[in-house]
């Protein structure tokens, strides 16, 4: 905190003397870590020049749970609920990114239904995830209520499917190394199709709810431009970077997981602007529903964990692995180091929320106050994962 | 023309608020105490040991093995093993847990030590109405309350109960075939009576 105060007194300013005008002098708020927009604990130290922002420092670490540690003292097993609470917006993509790099450590096969049920559980968290984003992104800027509530009904309906498989609405824990703990019954299948059938109806509706309106417009074009460029070096990635006319997905770049049987597009924007990051996840949720429609038809009976992989004493031999998936935020890396032993030499997060957050003074300088809640909101974070 | 996009908007609103009144898939609020959705059969929340027949004590499937105890991430479970035998319920003499204790506080309702349990011992509850008057002794449950009757497994997870009772009568019976093959004197096998009890009131 210290270090904040000071690069901001580094600014050059006449001294503020009692009654003298605030013309021309630049005034330090303290944003958060307590304020509704902030999207949970996160304080941004801002100087401004009347109601413009000319510097801006984010602070983190108010959610520090000293996840990465906890991960390297318990088995490789035990992690797996812990990861449900970093981006507990999208616990089964957690799950997911974590299982993969342990399978890649070990050299674990998945068995083919396991894949297509991981696939569907991780469009149907995109789909809940950006739905439920653009609701709170409305809701920052004083839409209250409304496009939250209509997002969070359909959302609702997902979490009940996430409930009814693995037991839990958000704190799912559902993916097991070598395939998934539950198996899906017809009846549950039947209600994703149900869902997904319907899921483009409710787009539509929210798209004509927000979209098109000029308020929204009026607030987010040309609001938070980044550039290609900038993104590229900072490291962005998920919707954010295609905002700017990246192609870069890592469910193409990877083809983890089953995606390459897939048909689906990816969605570029072009400006790298609040409307773009906005309209990104508007158009991924429709690709999401297409790969959902082609994985629900073609998902066949059969195993869903691979027997070979013990649930005790689960030892990888020493390596190390590096898995990533496209996770809504962004891409989601696990870096694990094994010595042999039950638990991680190392293991290391690479959350997309965090390194998406670093361009935020880039953004938001130049704009006012009321653009930073805007902007904050279309980066698209959850703090859980950006403190760990 | 400006101004189309928010009166499209509000057309939406006041779908939605029409439809609130008529259309099943707009009607989604429930009067929560008085009205209740039915819990789906996975449904999870803190773990509780089972027991088979009428004693909590005797019948009580837990052999302080103490793996769930190791697995635990949030290390919530605290066992003390017993210095005495008691039998189980394929009659074998085995050790029971003198203390069991879960701080469900710190518990995260993971399912892992269900996962790890070799002896069905320990299975995962659905009572989520659990709020106390205290924070630190009411959070730590007993092994007296944490036990609980097979009849209510089954009433809870119909199902999963089945399965398992079914997998451990067919253990209990390969045991007894294994026993009476090997030595053929004792002429009653030790009665399963725990779990066929159990299963006969499935």
């Amino acid at each position: 905190m210290s270090a904040t105060v000071e690069t901001l007194e580094a600014i050059e300013r006449p001294p503020v003397t009692m009654g003298s005008r605030l013309e021309g002098e630049l005034l330090e708020v303290s944003m958060g870590p307590q304020h509704p927009s902030t999207h949970g604990v996160f304080r941004m130290n801002v100087a401004l020049e009347g109601e413009i922002v000319r510097k801006l420092k984010p602070v983190f670490g108010y959610l520090h749970r000293n996840h990465e540690k906890i991960g390297e003292n318990t088995s490789y097993l035990g992690s797996m609920p812990y990861t449900d609470r970093l981006d507990y917006f999208c616990s089964m993509t957690n799950n997911w990114a974590y299982a993969l790099s342990v399978e890649k450590l070990a050299g674990i096969e998945v068995p083919e239904r396991a894949q297509y049920l991981r696939i569907i559980l991780a469009e149907l968290t995109r789909l809940q995830n950006h739905a439920s984003l653009l609701g709170f992104l409305l809701n920052d800027m004083g839409a209250w209520g409304t496009p939250l509530m209509y997002a969070f009904r359909e959302r609702e309906k997902i979490l009940d499917l996430f409930e009814s498989l693995s037991g839990s609405r958000m704190m799912c824990d559902y993916m097991r190394f070598g395939g998934c703990r539950v198996d899906a019954d017809d009846a549950w299948l039947a209600r994703a199709r149900q869902i997904v059938d319907r899921f483009p109806k409710f787009l539509d509706e929210f798209e004509e709810l927000i979209l098109g309106n000029e308020i929204v417009i009026g607030r987010t074009q040309n609001v938070g431009k980044l550039s290609a460029d900038l993104a590229i070096s900072a490291g962005i990635t998920g919707p954010m970077l295609r905002a700017c006319g990246v192609n870069y997905d890592v469910r193409k770049v990877d083809g983890y997981g089953f995606y390459p049987r897939f048909k689906f597009r990816i969605p570029l924007g072009e400006h790298g602007d609040t409307y773009d990051r906005l309209m990104m996840r508007a158009l991924e949720m429709r690709e999401s529903v297409e790969i959902l429609k082609q994985a629900l038809a073609q998902i066949q009976p059969g195993p869903i964990v691979n027997p070979k992989v013990k649930i005790r004493a689960f030892r990888p031999p020493v390596g190390e692995a590096y898995g990533r998936i496209e996770a809504p935020k962004g891409e989601l890396g696990f870096y694990l180091i094994s010595d042999g032993g039950p638990n991680p030499y190392r293991y290391r997060v690479r959350p997309p929320s965090f390194i998406n957050l670093t361009v935020l003074e880039d953004l938001c300088l130049g704009h006012t106050v009321a653009d930073v809640m805007v902007i904050l909101g279309s980066v698209d974070i959850v703090m859980g994962e950006v403190d760990r | 023309m400006i101004g189309t996009g928010i009166l499209k908007g509000m057309a939406v609103t006041a779908r939605n608020f029409v439809g609130s009144y008529f259309d099943e898939e707009r009607l989604i609020t429930v009067q929560y105490p008085e009205e209740r959705n039915p819990l789906p059969e996975n449904y999870r929340n803190f773990p509780f040991l089972l027991y088979d027949g009428d004693d909590p004590h005797a019948g009580l499937r837990c052999v302080a093995c103490k793996i769930c105890e190791k697995e635990c991430p949030p290390q919530c479970i605290y066992i003390v093993k017993s210095d005495d035998k008691k039998p189980d319920y394929m009659g074998k003499p085995q050790f029971y847990p003198k203390v069991f204790d879960i701080d469900i506080s710190v518990c995260m309702s993971c399912q892992i030590c269900v996962e790890v349990c070799p002896f069905e011992a320990i299975k995962m509850d659905k009572d989520f109405e659990l709020s106390k008057r205290e924070r630190f002794n009411h959070l730590l449950q007993r092994k007296e309350e944490l036990s609980k009757p097979n009849e209510y497994y089954h009433s809870i997870c119909p199902t999963e109960a089945a399965d398992v009772d079914a997998k451990l009568a067919a253990a209990a019976e390969a045991a007894a075939k294994k026993k009476a093959a090997a030595a053929p004197a004792p002429a009653t096998p030790p009665a399963p009576s725990g779990s066929s009890s159990a299963s006969s009131s499935s």
